[in-house]
């Protein structure tokens, strides 16, 4: 069989291409939107990326529920600036999938038909307002563990939209430790309600770094691709090793019978989460998955209309400027 | 365009952090109009004060060079040492130079 003249000529060009793309890489440069680059990092990139948006997004429903209830008129203003940052934060990333060549709509399809996934912590609930101090503390904190080496990776967009949200981070976890510290030295009831709700929350917030290393099929390209700068189960010890002096701090035990320092590592034994649980809450049977979806979509819904008037008023008022004369107006 | 079924179009957002800097690109977003794309830039890239000054242009607008570094473009440059300061060699006994 002969080959088709083109096909040759096409074959070197990928491949000078994919050379140039893998020396950017090799030098921990980064990788910018209108540059080309292997449709599998663009894939993995995107399904990152949207998945992170994604979670910034649905997890603004937990706390938000408690916003028209906080305790005072402190805690509330500090709630809402804190569930205000987090959609900036899915905006931000959205914006940054953007680039990619996805689009918004999209996007937003994906997650509400449930093809795209979001983090598992945002399917437990909030059922008391020490929660949305552990939330701050934990999760926020385990988010900014996740986040800070992200500033780096190695696509452009999505590493500045990360040096944006780490910095707005910072204020999550103290204002929910500042909480969670004023409740401990209030009454009995009170400090019994922060260590219910630690109890709770920590395992599910250690399950936020993902699935144990020997069961993450697609760390190893992601690293290989400067995609992700640590390991799930690296960046879980780190979570624990900095949380332990904390709760110390707080007064509150962590609900791990493992937890002890080890000399020799020079960092803390755990034990494991429960995965079988992490893995029905990702596939959609946690406590709040349902509602979690069914909230956002209505959202979306009952905004089409707002969407379509704004486009509609854009368009009557471009065409009112075209008619009306420039010194008029 | 991308025009995906009547969505907003994308701009994308400079700020200019204080008095006496550049406006910098910060990031994109959507909006039905001007008007609108600058009350969002203020909503989602200056929740605190990062801005005095805010610029958002249509995406579709801009126009850039071709993305490859290597781009003919700029090669024109590559080959002028001699606009930088360190192709000149001064004995070091010349002080403030
Ligand atoms: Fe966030
Ligand atoms: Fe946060």
């Amino acid at each position: 069989m002969t080959q088709a003249p083109g096909m040759d000529e096409h074959a070197v060009d990928e491949q000078r291409l994919l050379a140039s793309f893998e020396s950017t890489i090799g030098r921990h440069d980064r990788i910018e939107p209108r540059d080309w680059m292997p449709d599998a990092y663009r894939r993995t990139v995107i399904r990152q990326v949207a998945q992170h948006a994604h979670s910034e997004i649905i997890g603004m429903q937990p706390e938000g529920q408690w916003i028209g209830r906080a305790p005072t008129l402190r805690r509330k203003a500090i709630l809402l600036a804190k569930v205000q940052d987090e959609a900036g934060h899915g905006l931000y990333l959205y914006s940054a999938c953007e680039t990619l060549g996805v689009s918004r709509t999209e996007l937003t399809e994906m997650l509400i038909e449930g093809k795209q996934k979001y983090s598992s912590i945002f399917n437990y609930p909030a059922l008391s307002y020490a929660d949305v101090g552990t939330i701050g503390w934990l999760v926020d904190g385990a988010a900014i563990c996740n986040q800070v080496p992200l500033c780096r990776t190695s696509y452009g967009p999505y590493g500045r939209s990360m040096i944006r949200i780490c910095k707005e981070e910072s204020f999550h976890q103290r204002q929910g430790f500042e909480l969670l510290a004023m409740m401990m030295r209030g009454t009995d009831e009170q400090r019994a309600m922060v260590q219910e709700s630690v109890d709770r929350f920590w395992w599910p917030a250690l399950m936020m770094f993902g699935p144990p290393d020997d069961d993450s099929p697609n760390t190893a390209q992601s690293m290989a691709w400067g995609i992700k700068r640590n390991t799930n189960d690296d960046l879980r010890q780190r979570m624990v090793d900095m949380t332990v002096p904390q709760a110390d701090a707080l007064g509150v035990t962590l609900p791990d019978p493992d937890l002890k320092w080890n000399e020799e590592r020079q960092s803390y034994d755990f034990g494991a989460p429960d995965w079988d649980e992490f893995k029905a809450v990702i596939s959609g049977n946690g406590p709040c998955n349902t509602q979690r979806i069914a909230h956002r979509r209505r959202a979306h819904e009952d905004g089409a209309w707002v969407r379509e008037a704004a486009m509609a008023f854009a368009a009557s008022s471009s065409v009112e400027r075209v008619e009306t004369p420039e010194e008029t107006r | 365009m991308t025009d995906v079924s009547g969505e907003w179009p994308l701009y994308e957002v400079f700020v200019r952090g204080k008095r006496g800097l550049n406006h910098v690109h910060v990031g994109s977003l959507h909006a039905a109009d001007d008007e609108m794309a600058i009350r969002h830039a203020r909503d989602v890239y200056t929740r605190r004060n990062e801005g005095v000054s805010i610029w958002v242009v249509r995406s579709s607008d801009v126009t850039a060079s071709s993305p490859d570094e290597k781009d003919p473009l700029f090669a024109p440059s590559g080959d002028k040492v001699y606009r930088h300061p360190t192709f000149y060699e001064i004995p070091d006994n010349v002080p403030h130079m």
